[in-house]
């Protein structure tokens, strides 16, 4: 976890600093804020694995010494096959669709979002097909 | 769904799966899997180099003489921005970090699948929905999109540009931008999280750190585009005037959060390129990379630096900071110089072994050093001021692309056999290398200089006279060599289908995806190995020589060539 907090810390500090400069020399605010935000978005997550890099012994994946044996046990839960992502997908298309050729594609477009939020939340929660 | 155990797992446990999903058509459906979703992108992305690529061959029919006549100026407009946005959109990204990546990378650190595999399908069918949004532009009255690839306000807005072909075009990226914002997500949470024990950040390939750094960039730069268009939607449709002077906004607004995505863009599209390339280098050099650690911080400093170089576009508008940009677009040859010198170093007295992946590879790094190096006199605003908007910047940026269309193909020559299990024929391979790096630089070569002399791009027509003539038709014929190496790659796939059975590791490869099956099974690997170095399956495989620490290489000697040279 340390290697990982430090590169997203630097990169966050590197975009402070060059904020800072950008700010105080340019005459335009956009990409001010804009290298602010970067420099959030890299200390927010950064934040968190340092937080955690210092409260856990390190992984099987940090040790250079890891046997295989080691890291055995459960990694994660894996779906085999889902249709959610699909629903999902087409519903966003027809969601698009609206913002082109009329307001009336929202109604199939949330439908599917929204059966796919349902349905995928459900079959993470009871375990999908393998 | 099935609680995974880390390897060592046996054979058993896992080959029923296999058998029990379902099969066709809803499998292309439902399939979680990274490589099936990784394949698919592979075959949509290249399908759309081949829309995109077409469109680049009528515009470059149409400017084979001054007044040509096969398409009409409005519809080349269309041809030349649905040209620029099917490439840069739809096939260079996804091809680099929904393709390959999707399908290398969880392997390559010894993973079983992609972190989130259902958010990693929802990604696939954003693209695929988004690439047909913005082609369908095509069919409706107005026709496609036609403001250019940047779309700049306020040629954008909906006075200059109505009809449903720009909505279209903003759809299609709205989507495309969204599958790739999750696509970085999961890359990242899978490189964090799903390493095989041992596989420490700084033992992972370079192609993997290089997409690692390409997800964090895509992360900082798409929303920012995202942003940018639904303002640009907003202006269109919702009378804000967030763009436009006439209510108060500011055109040139557009073109900074277009840039500061559009720059890092630039690096998430090579990076991963980058990294193929320094995947392939030492496996065909049978030395370890040179400079490993090196390489890496290139990379970071490269991603660091991109996100403060945007507005080297925009020179010419003429309120920008310039000694900032240029300074730091300057800085960035630094790093890209390092990579260069680490390419070059690793074939240094290596036992090069000149297969189509390497061809590429180095036809890559000859296109690449030529694009970088125009790019330096770019960044000097009154070199710039001078080249603006003229075929000089179309050549130097096609330098830049076409090398990454070279490192591609050498992607699919190298990881292709681990993905189907077959390699493809190598004397095809090398016929459409020399095509297509001919063709480049028969096509970009006589762009520079018809840049010099002024000629502006986005053009249908242009003056008589022979020698803008004969300029033009050498590119044009360059282009149309690397049409022909298009096709001969698409003759390749056919005539190698199934015939030449690779091995799990036809090219005595280094990393961890060389040590398990081609292709791999479902979850990736039957059994893990120690790992030790950055190369474990070369430790494995030669085991008299030792672990060799980073950016270490042995005194080439030492190596022992078991596969035989081609
Ligand atoms: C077969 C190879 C290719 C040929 C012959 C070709 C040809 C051209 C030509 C002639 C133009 C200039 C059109 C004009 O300004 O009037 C152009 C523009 C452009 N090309 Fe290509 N190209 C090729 C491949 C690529 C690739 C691989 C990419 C990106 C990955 C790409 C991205 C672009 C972009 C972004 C533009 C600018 C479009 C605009 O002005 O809005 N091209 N291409
Ligand atoms: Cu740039």
């Amino acid at each position: 976890m340390k290697v990982e907090a430090k590169i997203l810390i630097g990169l966050g500090v590197f975009f402070g600093l060059m904020c800072l400069v950008y700010w105080n020399w340019s005459l335009e605010n956009a990409g001010g804020v804009m290298m602010f935000a970067a420099m959030l978005l890299c200390f927010l997550p950064g934040g968190y694995y340092y937080w955690w890099s210092r409260r856990m012994k390190a992984r099987p994946e940090d040790d250079p010494n890891a046997t295989q044996a080691g890291g055995a046990g459960v990694v994660g839960a894996f779906p085999g096959t889902s249709i959610w992502p699909f629903t999902l997908g087409m519903g966003s298309f027809f969601v698009v669709l609206a913002l082109v050729f009329g307001i009336w594609f929202l109604v199939p477009g949330l439908g599917l979002v929204i059966w796919a939020m349902l349905g995928g939340t459900a079959e993470g929660r009871r375990g999908g097909k393998v | 769904m099935t609680d995974l155990l880390k390897p060592p797992v046996h054979v058993e446990d896992h080959g029923h799966e296999e058998h029990h999903g379902p099969t066709g058509i809803l499998k292309w459906i439902t399939t979680t899997d990274h490589k099936v979703i990784g394949l698919s992108y592979t075959i949509t992305a290249v399908i759309m180099l081949v829309i995109g690529g077409m469109f680049a061959e009528i515009i470059r029919a149409q400017l084979a003489t001054p007044n040509g006549t096969l398409v009409s100026l409005a519809q080349y407009n269309e041809l030349f921005t649905m040209h620029g946005s099917v490439m840069i959109y739809l096939f260079a990204g996804p091809f680099a970090f929904g393709a390959l990546a999707n399908i290398i990378v969880p392997i390559q650190i010894g993973a079983p699948d992609m972190a989130f595999p259902r958010l990693n399908a929802l990604s696939y069918w954003l693209y695929l929905t988004g690439a047909i949004t913005m082609l369908s532009g095509f069919f409706v009255t107005g026709g496609a999109a036609n403001f250019g690839w940047v779309a700049y306000a306020p040629l954008s807005n909906s006075l200059n540009t109505p009809g449903a072909g720009a909505d279209l075009w903003i759809g299609g990226l709205l989507l495309t931008g969204f599958s790739a914002i999750f696509t970085g997500v999961n890359l990242c949470a899978t490189i964090f999280y799903l390493r095989a024990p041992g596989m420490t950040m700084f033992r992972m390939p370079i192609f993997t750190w290089n997409m690692l750094v390409t997800s964090i960039l895509i992360l900082l730069a798409f929303p920012v585009l995202t942003a940018g268009l639904i303002m640009l939607y907003a202006d269109r449709h919702f009378g804000t005037h967030i763009f436009s002077v006439a209510g108060g906004g500011v055109p040139v607004l557009w073109q900074h959060l277009f840039w500061f995505w559009g720059h890092p863009e630039v690096y998430i599209l090579a990076l991963p390129f980058f990294g193929m390339v320094t995947e392939i280098i030492p496996v065909f050099s049978r030395k370890p990379v040179f400079g490993y650690k090196g390489m890496i911080f290139a990379t970071l400093s490269i991603a660091a630096l991109s996100l403060g170089v945007w507005a080297h576009h925009m020179f010419t508008t003429g309120v920008v900071l310039l000694p900032f940009f240029s300074i730091m677009s300057l800085l960035i040859a630094v790093p890209t110089g390092i990579k260069i010198f680490n390419w070059i170093g690793t074939m240094w007295r290596g036992e090069v072994w000149f297969s189509t992946a390497m061809l590429m590879s180095l036809g890559f790094l000859f296109t690449f050093l030529i694009g970088g190096l125009t790019g330096i006199y770019l960044a000097s605003p009154p070199l710039d001021f001078f080249t603006h908007d003229t075929y000089f910047v179309v050549a130097h940026f096609h330098s830049v692309v076409m090398a990454l269309v070279l490192a591609g193909m050498g992607g699919l020559f190298y990881w292709g056999p681990k993905i189907t299990g077959y390699l493809l024929n190598e004397r095809l391979g090398k016929a459409q290398f020399w095509f297509l790096f001919i063709g480049t630089q028969a096509f970009t070569f006589p762009l520079y200089i018809l840049g010099l002399q002024g000629m502006p791009r986005r053009m249908a027509i242009y003056p008589h006279d022979p020698q803008w003539k004969g300029l033009n038709d050498l590119s044009t014929v360059g282009a149309v060599l690397i049409g022909i190496s298009t096709i001969i790659f698409v003759i390749n796939v056919v005539v190698s289908w199934k015939k030449y059975p690779a091995g799990d590791n036809p090219w005595d490869g280094h990393t961890l995806e060389w040590f398990t099956t081609s292709p791999p099974p479902h979850h990736n690997f039957y059994r893990l190995l120690q790992i030790r170095s950055e190369r474990p399956t070369w430790d494995y495989n030669h085991p008299g020589h030792r672990a060799l620490a980073h950016g270490q290489h042995e005194a080439h000697e030492e190596n022992d060539s078991e596969v035989p040279a081609s």
